[in-house]
């Protein structure tokens, strides 16, 4: 069977959860191998092991480590190029899309990005699942040429384990001055809120420009909730809410178990991020707010009063 | 500094945006130039405040795709170069790329300078154009920029990725895409809109680029769209007003559907 590639996505050899996801979807369409860029590989081997990796590529390169395209693209076409994969799958985020895009071209492999689902179609085709036009839609497509490469969405499919090898394979990658020639001069870590990320969230509550500026009672309900926060870009554009914590097209796309929007009015741009959600609740001073179009259960009123006794009824019921 | 901008037309989100026959975007609906676009437009006349350089902005598509130059050219840009040919419809993200690529090398005869496009199109939303023309024209990235600064041949710019801020450097010849975050994009002005009519814009043809229509289109493209299927539409559940207790039926609700 042919061998799938899918892209470690780890802090210091802590793997995150959509990696699971992308391992359990590559078993659908062959051996899985999974590709660690960085060091530590060995505290990560375990859990690439639980959920199913033969084999580990480990990049162990300054070079590549710096989080750019262009490295990246170049130790993927390095690793595509000795293992011959059916696929290539990457978890979706810009700096992956982008050595996807490159792979694309380097290795003449038709690229589908924020894919939902991955299956095995007619022919070996690989074939994917993605929305598109502010997830109005449903699209199924496939590639036809070359090494699939596919970016798939966090948090789309349930991670089951099976059990494998996960034998190290070094590889040594030289990457070219050009590939080299944009380098990150500066990190500034961002605080820690200490909530779950929003893109892994099963409970996401965010806040819009009805916050006024003010995101303590939405803060509160999401650590009751145990929920990631999120902001509308109005609010982000008013300096409320850092740029990271948008949902929306420009945003951050979330799909959670339960999504919970605060004083947002529900524009088309913002729908663009949450409307996948399996269940939505609003609240909203104005009844006509198009957000209640989507809505699971809808509160008419302010949230300034409707969230604070939300948070004291559902911290009584978890007692 | 001479700076090319990659400009595409879209379908309006606010209207029906839909799929043809063909499995390809439904272009007859209105269609504007794709509002994140706008970003990086905007920075190249920043650039190019005072007189240094020229603005040129490219597109890829139909006859309407004229119209997302116009309003490049509203905006400032000093012209405007239109890839236009039938053998395009339905091109996939590395037949665009490539048709981009060539059509800069044509523009610049081979020595492109900057190269400026949006973060992601609104209507594909794929944000991988920029990284495949970059890669076909041999140039370095530094993409997802909220802010950029270019003196001499230095880029530096910053970008904000979930973990960290990041300063991005690098140097001219180069590729930069932009987020909505590095500018506000100004309005054409009565003056702009009338000086945009006498601009110059250049229309190319697939053969003007040398470039086989074996490599573009539908037909050719490396992936293929098989389904499309609206989602049905969210069923509108219970609205209640608040009356004192709006808070503590959500808490309800919540617990009934076993979210908490
Ligand atoms: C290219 C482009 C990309 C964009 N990308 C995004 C994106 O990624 N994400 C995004 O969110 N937007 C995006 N937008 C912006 C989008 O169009 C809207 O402007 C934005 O979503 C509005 O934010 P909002 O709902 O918080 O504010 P508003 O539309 O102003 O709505 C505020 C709502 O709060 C309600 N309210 C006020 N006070 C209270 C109160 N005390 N209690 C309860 N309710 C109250 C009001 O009734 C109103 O419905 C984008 C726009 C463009 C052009
Ligand atoms: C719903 C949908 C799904 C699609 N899925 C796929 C897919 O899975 N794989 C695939 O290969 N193609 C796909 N396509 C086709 C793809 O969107 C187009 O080929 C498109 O021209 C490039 O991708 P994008 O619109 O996502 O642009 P992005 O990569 O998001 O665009 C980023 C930037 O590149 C520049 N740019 C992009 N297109 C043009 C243009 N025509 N003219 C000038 N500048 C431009 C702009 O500066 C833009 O801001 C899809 C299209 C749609 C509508």
């Amino acid at each position: 069977m042919a061998e799938v590639l899918v892209l470690v996505d780890h802090v210091d050899g802590q793997v995150k959860k959509n990696t699971a996801e992308l391992l359990t979807l590559a078993r659908r369409i062959g051996e899985p191998s999974a590709v660690f860029i960085g060091g530590n590989a060995e505290a990560a081997r375990p859990r690439l092991a639980q959920f199913g990796a033969e084999k580990v590529y480990v990049v162990d390169n300054a070079d590549v480590t710096g989080a750019l395209a262009a490295p990246l693209a170049e130790a993927l076409a390095a690793i595509v190029e000795q293992s011959s994969p059916a696929a290539v799958l990457l978890p979706t985020s810009g700096v992956n899309k982008e050595a996807a895009a490159r792979l694309s071209v380097k290795i003449e492999g038709g690229l589908i990005t924020d894919a939902t689902d991955v299956q095995a179609g007619d022919g070996g085709a690989v074939q994917t699942t993605q929305s598109a036009f502010a997830s109005n839609y449903t699209v199924t497509a496939k590639v036809t040429k070359g090494t699939a490469i596919v970016t798939v969405k966090p948090n789309t499919t349930p991670p089951q384990a099976s059990q494998a090898g996960a034998t190290v394979v070094p590889v040594e990658v030289t990457v070219s001055d050009l590939a080299k020639a944009a380098r990150i001069t500066d990190t500034q870590p961002k605080a820690k809120s200490g909530r779950p990320e929003l893109t892994e969230a099963q409970i996401v509550v965010s806040g819009g420009r009805g916050t006024g500026g003010d995101f303590s009672p939405v803060e509160a309900f999401a650590d009751t909730l145990g929920a990631a926060v999120g902001a509308s870009r109005a609010a982000v554009d008013a300096g409320w809410y850092p740029h990271s914590n948008q949902v929306g097209q420009t945003g951050k796309q979330v799909s959670p178990q339960l999504y919970v929007a605060c004083g947002i009015s529900g524009a088309i741009q913002h729908r663009a991020g949450m409307q996948t959600s399996k269940t939505i609740v609003a609240i909203n001073k104005d009844e006509e707010a198009p957000i209640f179009e989507l809505v699971d259960f809808g509160v008419v009123g302010d949230l300034f009063t409707v969230l604070p006794q939300a948070n004291d009824a559902v911290k009584a019921a978890k007692g | 500094m001479n700076i090319v901008v990659c400009v595409k037309y879209v379908p309006d989100a606010q209207g029906d945006r839909t799929f043809t026959e063909d499995n390809t975007t439904d272009r007859a609906i209105d269609g504007l130039l794709s509002e994140l676009d706008e970003y990086a437009v905007e920075e190249a006349l920043k650039l190019t405040e005072g007189g240094d350089g020229e603005v040129t902005v490219l597109t890829i598509g139909p006859a309407d795709a004229a119209e997302a130059i116009k309003k490049a050219l509203q905006m400032g840009a000093h012209k405007g170069v239109h890839v236009l040919d039938d053998a395009l419809h339905g091109s996939d993200a590395p037949a665009t790329s490539l048709v981009l690529a060539e059509a800069i090398k044509k523009i610049t005869d081979g020595k492109p300078e900057l190269v400026l496009t949006g973060l992601a199109s609104t209507d594909g939303t794929m944000g991988v154009v920029p990284a495949m023309v970059a890669e076909r024209l041999g140039l370095p990235q530094a993409t997802q920029l909220s802010t950029l600064e270019i003196s001499g041949d230095q880029v530096k710019g910053r970008r904000d990725n979930d973990a960290a801020s990041e300063t991005i450097e690098t140097s001219l010849p180069a590729l930069v895409s932009v987020t909505d975050q590095i500018n506000e994009p100004r309005y054409p002005s009565f003056k702009g809109i009338m000086a945009a009519k006498k601009k110059p814009v250049e229309t190319w043809s697939l053969a003007d680029l040398g470039v086989d229509a074996g490599q573009v289109g539908l037909a050719n493209a490396w992936t293929a769209v098989e389904t499309f299927t609206a989602r049905p539409p969210r069923e509108q559940g219970e609205i209640v007003t608040d009356e004192g207790d709006g808070g503590t039926k959500l808490a309800e609700f919540l617990s009934k559907a076993k979210l908490i």
